[in-house]
């Protein structure tokens, strides 16, 4: 806390708070309005008379309505949250024994293939997402769950894998001796000491992950065509803009309801995932 | 129950040799201390007796067994390390069940070997904590307790009383003792403090490079010490060493320093008689330099100038330059010696040290 006079106070400290709290929120802010402002209010012209872009005198509820019966919007959640939960499983669990392992075994070219899957991670998703067609095509994956269930953990294996690295290597190594000196095998002393322990790391890694692959978007848009099959990211983008016409208001619910997940996630674990970020382990 | 022999034990780090050919009995129930500075391969040796560490040559049997290949599981230790190493995690209770619950004890035996160890250590009413509720000796007494429900062969202490404040410390180092005494388990402990050797040990061993220098219980160490390392890392004030060379003149050996020259009894000067010409250490402890009254013959005395004076209130150093070089004495309080003055010393032939001056080793 900022001490001395009060004015120091707001100058410091809630003035600049405000603003960044302001700046963070607006694109919600927006997206709210813009989804309950009926269509008439959304085409007037800025010039109009009656303009106001920051609320509505008239709020409705019909994008949101249209949004959940006229389009697929519900399927491309249940996609999303099927493809998300999968992969940030299966990236979890190869984080965990390939983190614990580049952090507490030894052994030959260990530390270059920490780098290595470090820089797998560099790669662009961009450049990647050629060569990974090529192979969804070739196991004809393509328009299925699975063709991102199993790419997405090409990003999000690396990611968890550094990101439980660090937060292993900051566990005392005493504690893991003084287990198997008890009586673990280095499997119990893992499963017993080292990954209750790393609670706060494992779930910020997994929020992280899931994140990603909620939002992930090229992977999404190359990988599946059919509408039934898409996900959030790609679903609201591909299906609410035909042409040059923009379904403004269901775009804007879409990208509100779309985003409802992970705030929630977020809010739900903020303190874990602060504590694993920050990566301190109380003895 | 059980002896540990380390027989040629050696290990090495890429090029580093850190622990070289130590060999080493630790009898039934006897308590070991292995003492020196750090880096001098203490704890590397006490690892690869846990298992932690791997064996690069050399055995190390526990009772009867070679244990080279066991997992640190399967020895029978239990080890107390120096952050303590609690599961922050678990309760105390679960802290010290942990090694129970791991072998398949059953739980009415678990809560009453718990129960036990805690009645011992006086924890009993910390069970439900979780360590960071504890402070610094609780935690020790938690580390302790879970190494001691096992009831194991031997008992490995890796400077487990570091991270306690001076006071604690003593308090703990009492404790240990008597816990040893009551539980007479063999019991390995390392440490760089001399003072907790010489207090805990039955013997200790003192090692320096990777190589054990002198086994022996701690008296031995203080009186007789093998080298100049030794005698210089047992004992507090450190032992003063002054270069001397030996000459005979008129059929006594004198021994002749910076800043005094003594001429030896002839006991003593039997032993150094081969060494007669040639370059010694002199070594002489702190507390064997005395304040000369007129008694003491002429040729165990010299004169020295007192730098800094510390009053510790048993006892006062007197930081003193002797020739050109510095010695430490440690007198009675009642001498009222000021920075300056210039104070007259004795010395017991009989408490001498000389070690030769290029092996270091004692004469």
């Amino acid at each position: 806390m900022i001490e001395g006079a009060k004015w120091r106070r707001w100058v410091y400290f809630y003035i600049p708070l405000g603003v960044f709290i302001l700046w963070l929120l607006f694109p919600f802010y927006w997206m709210l309005v813009t989804s309950v402002r009926p269509d008439r209010e959304l085409y007037r012209p800025w010039m109009a008379p009656n303009y106001a872009p920051f609320w509505t005198s008239h709020p409705t509820l019909v994008h949101i309505t249209d949004l959940l019966t006229q389009t697929l919007f519900i399927r491309w959640m249940a996609n999303t949250l099927f493809i998300a939960i999968v992969s940030t499983l299966i990236s979890l669990f190869c984080g965990l024994l390939a983190g614990y392992a580049l952090s507490r075994l030894k052994f030959p070219g260990g530390g270059a293939l920490g780098t290595g899957i470090f820089i797998t991670y560099l790669v662009p998703q961009t450049l990647l997402f050629i060569p990974l067609a090529n192979i969804i095509r070739n196991f004809k994956l393509g328009d299925t769950p699975w063709a991102l269930i199993l790419t997405y953990p090409t990003f999000l294996i690396p990611f968890c894998t550094w990101l439980l690295m660090g937060y292993f290597k900051a566990i005392p190594r005493e504690l893991e001796e003084c287990a198997r000196i008890d009586g673990a095998t280095r499997w119990k002393a893992m499963l017993y000491i080292i990954f209750p322990i790393a609670v706060p790391g494992i779930l910020s890694a997994g929020i992280f992950a899931f994140t990603l692959s909620w939002n992930e978007f090229i992977y999404a848009l190359v990988f599946l065509s059919s509408a039934e099959q898409k996900t959030v990211s790609v679903g609201v983008t591909s299906e609410l803009v035909r042409g040059d016409v923009f379904y403004w208001g269901q775009l804007m619910a879409g990208a509100l309801l779309g985003s409802v997940p992970v705030a929630f996630i977020y809010s739900f674990f903020v303190e874990y995932y602060v504590a694993g970020l920050t990566g301190s382990v109380k003895g | 129950m059980a002896r540990v022999l380390l027989r040629n034990l050696n290990k090495f780090y890429d090029d580093v040799h850190a622990v070289k050919s130590v060999n080493l009995e630790i009898r039934d129930k006897e308590f070991v201390v292995l003492v020196g500075p750090s880096g001098c391969g203490k704890t590397t040796t006490l690892r690869m007796l846990a298992g932690l560490e791997s064996i690069s040559s050399g055995q190390v049997l526990i009772g009867d067994t070679v244990v080279n290949e066991l997992a640190p599981m399967d020895r029978d230790i239990a080890m107390v390390f120096q952050n303590y190493a609690l599961y922050p995690h678990m309760s105390v209770y679960d802290n010290m069940a942990f090694g129970l619950k791991m072998r398949k004890v059953d739980r009415s035996d678990i809560r009453k070997r718990v129960q036990e160890a805690a009645d011992i250590l006086g924890i009993q009413d910390y069970l439900a904590r979780k360590p960071r509720q504890l402070s610094g000796g609780q935690r020790q007494r938690v580390a302790l307790g879970r190494a001691i429900v096992r009831h194991p062969q031997v008992f490995l202490f890796d400077e487990p009383l570091s991270n306690l404040d001076a006071k604690l410390r003593v308090q703990m180092r009492v404790e240990l003792k008597k816990l040893h005494n009551r539980l007479a388990t063999t019991a390995v402990y390392v440490t760089h403090d001399q003072v907790e050797a010489m207090t805990l040990g039955d013997r200790v061993v003192v090692m320096h490079g990777g190589v054990v220098q002198q086994v022996g219980e701690p008296l031995e160490l203080y009186n007789a010490p093998v080298n100049r390392f030794v005698a210089g890392f047992i004992g507090s004030p450190a032992m003063n060493f002054a270069p001397a060379r030996l000459r005979d003149g008129d059929g006594k050996l004198h021994a002749d320093a910076s800043g005094f020259g003594l001429e030896l009894p002839a006991d003593v000067a039997a032993r150094l008689r081969p060494y007669t010409g040639r370059d010694v250490i002199v070594g002489v402890r702190p507390e064997d330099l005395q304040v000369a009254d007129g008694s003491y013959p002429p040729g165990l005395c010299f004169d020295a100038m007192v730098e800094v004076v510390e009053r510790l209130g048993s006892e006062v150093l007197l930081d003193l330059q002797v020739g050109q070089q510095t010695m430490v004495a440690s007198v009675e309080p009642s001498i009222a010696a000021r920075r300056g003055d210039k104070l007259r010393f004795a010395l017991q032939p009989e408490r001498l040290h000389f070690f030769d001056a290029s092996s270091e080793a004692a004469i």
